[in-house]
């Protein structure tokens, strides 16, 4: 599988080689290369960085121009996609999945004219910039929702791998629910890919097996929603707005939106003034938004929601704000005391109340 | 630990569709390799199925129709491999690989416009009476028609293979072309014929994802299916009914683990999510442990290329 994801990156390359060459001939505008994990079809993560290059192109039109790989593999195959796109004269690459961490890093040290954007992740180099939304803080506000919607006390969560961006959003959904509704429990199954229909609607069905009447998921395709949909329960819209999906099931969305950083940073490189810096905006900045909310919710619990989003946006709320015990019982975060963004970004352990282990 | 909310039943109703697209696809490439091909277009040909089939199956409000669509599609794309293998012996490895590459982007094409659509429900088989039996009504009588249908397409191959003389001559092509050919069969036609084959039972199965597992079209659905489907078939040394084993048992662990895990229960998703592999890995290194069986049951002019010299 890995050698045909291969050629298809590298028969893409290809094209988005080709491309380049026939748009360059005319002034010298900025080439902003971008690699994605998934297709940009997947109505989710992928689409939603393909959404912020196209919002890229509509804000510079001449002045900049894109090409991107879809569906690379994490991993050395990545590092070959990304050293032939430097090599191809492009500006700044965007590597837009957790796993092109290492893979960024290594390729950013042979090509230092090039600027390297990595998104999720934690390493920097002067080339290399990071940059991240705060999910947490859309995950605080649908676990709320989700902790006053469920009538079974279950919810289920289809997490794809056990990375410190997962955990966080795990955490963070749970100490909402728990905080609306102290007998809620959270079922968490691990399904170790980001993209895998088939096997996302497998754990959404085991999941309602369960008992599980609100289902979250932090993995790409919209397979989830449709089966929530199809068996009755609610869901929630994964990076963009799911509810063609669901009609009926989703309850709101948590919406990325990365047209406006993508735009910011190409400015940058225009202007001569790119460096490599360490982004992490949240509802506050606009980077982390929401899908419409359904009219499936009460209105006290959109207002709590409401409530909720324009105390994040104010920069008010912080969910991880103590008294938090992590999962076995020892003190995490004192009262009043805020989790401060290194630890977060490191995040390895499920707070208190959390049942399960956390793969390693 | 409360078990007790596991229900096996449930479970093996998981199972089933998990396994099905697998299954398909599987039997379809069984054939195929039986006629000496080798076509590792199978993903590619699964999501042309599978985008073919929910486009037929929306516009017709159909789903049965849907699975015919599916078919033809996964057919006409494989005539592509087809034709390029067997009359201009291209190199069968290459093709095939082009193939999945060709079929995802096609499929990501004729998809564009099918996002966020909804199809038409495939209705389950009820039996009256049978259906609703305890345990037995559930686990037997009460699934889609494409269940049934897949596990008597596994015996009308064994049948055809086995026991008819359409089916020996299949046979013959994939041992030993040059004989086959001297008999005075057109080894092209029969390896055309079998590959248009393969390519509609991995159009069916990837069908089977877009209108019955996740009623959904989302680009390159499904993920990999058609590689495991190959791994299948070696898995099941080209026997028909040990294809039934292998997907059934592919698709059991994964529904397992994820039973488990929603159950709670703390096992290691990783090692669980890896598990199927391994056990394709430690058959196929035990199969070739033994070079005389493993050869008795590899068709001799697998991935061969034939040209008819004189």
């Amino acid at each position: 599988m890995k050698f045909t994801k291969t050629l298809a990156a590298a028969a893409a390359m290809g094209l988005a080689l080709a491309g380049g060459a026939i748009a360059g001939s005319h002034g010298a505008p900025v080439k902003a290369g971008f690699i994605y994990v998934g297709p940009i079809g997947d109505l989710g993560w992928t689409w939603t960085h393909n959404q912020g290059r196209l919002a890229l192109e509509a804000e510079f039109g001449d002045m900049v121009e894109t090409s991107y790989v879809e569906s690379v593999p994490e991993g050395a195959d990545a590092e070959r996609v990304m050293s032939q796109m430097a090599r191809s004269g492009v500006d700044i690459i965007f590597t837009t999945s957790f796993g092109y961490m290492d893979p960024t890093i290594n390729v950013a040290e042979d090509f230092p004219d090039v600027r390297f954007e990595h998104a999720t992740g934690y390493k920097r180099a002067d080339n290399v910039s990071t940059y991240s939304a705060r999910f947490y803080e859309g995950r605080y506000v649908i676990g709320e929702i989700a902790g006053a919607m469920t009538e079974t006390n279950k919810i289920g969560y289809i997490a794809s791998f056990p990375i410190p961006e997962v955990v966080r959003g795990i955490n963070s959904a749970y100490l909402a629910a728990k905080s609306v509704n102290p007998d809620v429990e959270f079922k968490v199954v691990w399904v170790y890919t980001w993209f895998d229909p088939g096997k996302e609607a497998d754990a959404a069905n085991a999941l309602i097996e369960q008992g599980v009447d609100v289902i979250m998921q932090h993995t790409d395709s919209p397979a989830a929603m449709t089966i929530a949909e199809e068996k009755g329960v609610y869901a929630f819209g994964q990076a963009s707005d799911m509810s063609s999906f669901g009609p009926n099931a989703q309850l709101t969305g948590i919406i990325d939106n990365w047209g406006p950083y993508y735009i910011e940073r190409v400015q940058a490189v225009m202007d001569g003034t790119w460096e490599s810096t360490d982004t992490w905006d949240g509802v506050q900045e606009g980077m982390v938004g929401f899908a419409p909310f359904s009219d499936k919710l009460p209105d006290d619990v959109r207002a709590r929601a409401e409530a909720t989003i324009a105390a994040l946006a104010a920069g008010e709320l912080n969910p991880f704000t103590g008294p938090i015990n992590k999962q076995d019982g020892s003190v995490w975060l004192a009262e009043g005391e805020v989790a401060d963004d290194g630890t977060l970004a490191g995040l390895n352990f499920y707070v208190e109340g959390i049942e399960g282990e956390l793969p390693n | 630990m409360d078990f007790s909310s596991l229900s096996p039943v449930a479970m093996i109703v998981l199972l089933i569709g998990a396994a099905t697209p697998i299954l398909l696809a599987a039997i379809g490439e069984l054939v195929v390799e039986k006629s000496g091909v080798l076509n590792l277009g199978v993903e590619g040909m699964m999501i042309i199925g599978a985008v073919s089939g929910f486009i037929v199956a929306v516009n017709t409000d159909s789903p049965m129709l849907g699975l015919v669509g599916a078919a033809v599609g996964g057919a006409v794309v494989s005539m592509v491999f087809a034709f390029l293998t067997q009359y201009l012996l291209s190199n069968q490895v290459a093709t095939g690989l082009a193939l999945t590459l060709f079929g995802l982007g096609l499929a990501a094409l004729m998809g564009s416009a099918y996002n966020g659509i909804r199809p038409p429900r495939m209705a389950r088989l009820e039996i009256e009476g049978l259906s609703d039996l305890p345990i037995v009504g559930k686990l037997l009588f009460s699934h889609d028609p494409v269940i049934y249908g897949s596990l008597a397409l596994v015996f009308a191959v064994w049948y055809f293979l086995n026991r008819t003389r359409a089916g020996l001559v299949l046979r013959a092509c994939g041992e030993n072309h040059e004989a086959a050919h001297s008999l005075g069969y057109n080894v092209q036609l029969i390896r055309f014929g079998a590959i248009m084959f393969g390519g509609a039972c991995a159009g069916l199965g990837g069908a089977y994802v877009s209108l019955v597992r996740v009623p959904q079209w989302t680009e390159g659905m499904t993920a990999g299916v058609g590689w495991i489907a190959l791994a299948i078939v070696v898995f099941a040394a080209w026997k028909p009914w040990r294809i039934i084993l292998g997907a059934y048992m592919f698709g059991g662990i994964t529904i397992l683990q994820l039973s488990l895990q929603a159950l709670g229960i703390s096992i290691s998703g990783a090692y669980l999510s890896m598990t199927p592999y391994i056990v394709t890995i430690v058959v196929l290194v035990i199969m070739s442990s033994d070079r005389k069986k493993a050869s008795l049951n590899a068709p001799a002019c697998l991935g061969k290329s034939f040209h008819a010299s004189h």
